[in-house]
């Protein structure tokens, strides 16, 4: 059983470091919420299953203790860009991995029941999810509740770790399926696309949620969008300066963004802002061959420059 | 005339088209699967089924509004002199919200304890908020995380509403609660609601059982020595991740920030919501900052709601239960667990030697 090991392994953990972060039971039973393990008796409260959909990492930069994390795959690649980056070092933390075989996304599973409140959840084989509401029981398929980053996973098996609970998974999702969704919304008349992201952004609140889930987003406190001096963004709402803060939001992770897809699950207005950060990942994927969080040893492509940019033509005016 | 009315369900577009002539209409409407409250027009899907995502505290408190515009002139002659033009407006349109959640309505009295019923009210909020006519629906069914019953409320509290609506079968029965929800029943489509008076108190009824109460006792008194506690707020706030989602959704979050936004000669005042959870909230003009942790803002946002407009408005809370906050959270924060805690039900987080336990004296 995958979480006797965790628990077994955050408890040995739990001797060499301050805090472990993982999961446990949030308030009802189709959510999970972050823990942090300082007492032993803790350890008990730990869980792992596919409501376990937070980024932990996103904590690590801003904990100047020695901690020990729980990282999914996809998590795990934020690790990786942390320490390209300089964010992190890698003697203080100790890394429990998770081979995870998909998520659930807890906007599609309430679209699913009415946005029911859940009674009871079970997931059976690794492939159902069974959902209890007082209207009744629903059984679901997690391939159509899971968020699109599960649907094209390349990483189910942590990238980075010092213990790995269970076995690898090798990922059988095709590598070009990853940006399909970018590609084919990019088919559409540019009109359109404005049409789209108008009627979207007009939701925006600037609660920043996105920004602050994200954990690239490491500028945090001292972001643009609210600084007074300078004064860069308004405090007006109109559609343009929601427009500005999350094209400032996607072109500052550009090259950097692990596509954990944060920003869009924790949006309280259900904007997809991810599609953003993907398309500009992509872009920087086609510019550079670069796939950031991926490799320990890449230089990210914006913390370094060539004379001679193979793909890039202006220089040769 | 009947005290009581009832609108057939099929005549709800019309009803809500015949509104629309005279004022602003509000609806709950669903895009995608969010639900936000919009100005009334036939395109729009109406969604009364569950709370809207966002509550309609910003019809009568926009998130940002410019308080007046500024133009300086200098004097011709007198270079050293200078003019100020200062302009505002605040003609206001009539507004009905339809549709609000009396955990909604109830937002808006806490709100007019600080902006309204005082010696210095607050003319942008009280201009509107006397122009604006409430009518909120009766809940079926609680969602994830409300917890209405717990701070004094109900899925068919009146408290706030001008009128209070619950649906039916075939219909809605309306039910005047002051004299501007009075207004409501004299309107074309209304029907005489009394013979539906009765199925409506059932399901009032039915609803209000269903709600659960996350405090385990009635204790409502805060310990002192625990909300005082660091290691306390540390505990159970370590996840939060400072994002304004809880204060913004949240119908009786009412904090906001003036800001001068001046291009050469001309600006505006502009006021905007602000956030107990962002680090800006209390950065002073010197550089310093009484709150510059998220703990410390943490406990304001649990206090602020909890003890202190308690302690300045004769015991009101000022948490209409409506659970937003725990629902949309990014991590998971419970509001409810954190007071439970605080009102010594529940277990309590710190049992057990913490690991800094030895620094804690």
């Amino acid at each position: 059983m995958s979480l006797e090991k965790l628990k077994e392994t955050v408890a040995k953990v739990f001797h060499e470091v301050d805090v472990v972060i993982g999961y446990k039971q949030g308030f009802d039973p189709l959510h999970a919420t972050p823990c942090f393990i300082t007492m032993p008796e803790q350890v008990d409260q730990l869980i792992w299953n596919p409501l376990c959909v937070q980024n932990l990492t996103s904590y690590l930069p801003f904990l100047k203790k020695k901690v020990g994390i729980v990282v999914k795959g996809c998590d795990s690649r934020t690790i990786i860009q942390y320490m390209q980056e300089g964010l992190i070092k890698r003697d203080n933390i100790v890394i429990v991995g998770l081979p995870c075989t998909g998520i659930i996304s807890v906007k599609k599973v309430l679209h699913e029941i009415d946005n029911q409140p859940v009674e009871s959840i079970t997931f059976r084989d690794g492939s159902n999810v069974v959902v209890k509401t007082v209207k009744g029981q629903k059984i679901l398929s997690l391939s159509d509740v899971c968020p699109d980053k599960c649907s094209t996973c390349q990483y189910p098996t942590p990238l980075i770790y010092d213990h790995l609970i269970g076995e690898p998974i090798k990922s059988d999702k095709p590598p070009e399926s990853v940006y399909e969704d970018i590609r084919e919304f990019e088919k559409k008349p540019l009109k359109e696309r404005l049409e789209y992201w108008e009627k979207e952004f007009d939701r925006c609140i600037r609660c920043y949620a996105c920004r602050n889930a994200c954990p690239m987003c490491i500028c945090q406190d001292s972001c643009i969008a609210e600084t007074r001096d300078p004064h860069w963004m308004s405090q007006k709402l109109s559609i343009t300066e929601k427009f500005m803060f999350h094209m400032i939001h996607a072109v500052h992770l550009a090259g950097r963004c692990v596509e954990c897809g944060e920003c869009e699950r924790v949006c309280p207005m259900g904007i997809p802002v991810n599609k953003l950060k993907k398309k500009i990942n992509l872009e920087m994927k086609e510019l550079f061959g670069y796939e950031p969080g991926v490799n320990l040893e890449d230089k990210p492509p914006m913390y370094t420059f060539n004379v001679e940019e193979r793909k890039i033509e202006e220089h040769k005016l | 005339m009947a005290q009581v009315g009832y609108l057939p369900k099929e005549k709800e577009k019309a009803f809500f088209e015949t509104l629309s002539k005279n004022a602003l209409v509000y609806v709950p409407c669903l895009e995608g699967d969010t639900v936000i409250f919009r100005p009334f027009s036939p395109e729009r899907t109406l969604c009364f089924e569950r709370s809207a995502n966002i509550p309609p505290k910003t019809i009568i408190f926009p998130q940002s509004e410019t308080l007046f515009s500024f133009d300086y002139k200098k004097n011709a002659d007198d270079p050293q002199k200078t003019a100020i033009k200062l302009e505002t407006n605040q003609e206001y349109p009539d507004v009905i919200i339809f549709g609000a959640r009396p955990c909604d309505a109830k937002g808006f009295k806490i709100f007019d304890r600080v902006f309204m019923d005082t010696d210095t009210p607050d003319t942008y909020y009280k201009d509107r908020r006397e122009k604006t006519v409430i009518v909120t629906i009766s809940c079926e069914s609680p969602s994830a995380g409300c917890f209405c019953t717990a701070v004094g409320g109900g899925p068919a509290d009146k408290e706030g509403s001008d009128a209070i609506i619950t649906e039916l079968e075939k219909g809605y029965f309306i039910e005047p609660v002051t004299e501007k929800g009075k207004a409501i029943i004299k309107e074309p489509f209304i029907e005489d609601g009394s013979p539906y008076q009765k199925e409506a108190v059932e399901r009032q009824k039915a609803a209000n059982d269903m709600l659960k109460n996350p405090f385990s006792t009635d204790l409502t008194k805060i310990s002192p020595s625990l909300f005082n506690s660091d290691e306390f707020w540390e505990q159970v706030v370590s996840k939060c991740i400072s994002c304004g989602a809880c204060t913004y959704l949240c119908p009786t979050c009412y904090c906001f920030n003036i800001t001068d936004e001046q291009a050469v000669n001309k600006g505006e005042r502009i006021r905007s919501w602000d956030a107990c959870m962002f680090f800006h909230y209390t950065l002073e003009a010197s550089g310093h900052n009484p709150r510059p942790t998220k703990f410390q803002r943490f406990k304001n946002r649990v206090g602020h709601k909890f003890v202190y407009y308690p302690e300045k408005y004769n015991g009101v809370i000022a948490c209409c239960g409506c659970g937003r906050c725990i629902r949309y959270c990014p991590v998971s924060v419970d509001i409810s667990e954190i007071v439970g805690y605080l009102r010594g039900s529940g277990i309590e987080p710190l049992k057990g030697p913490s690991k800094d336990g030895a620094n804690a004296g």
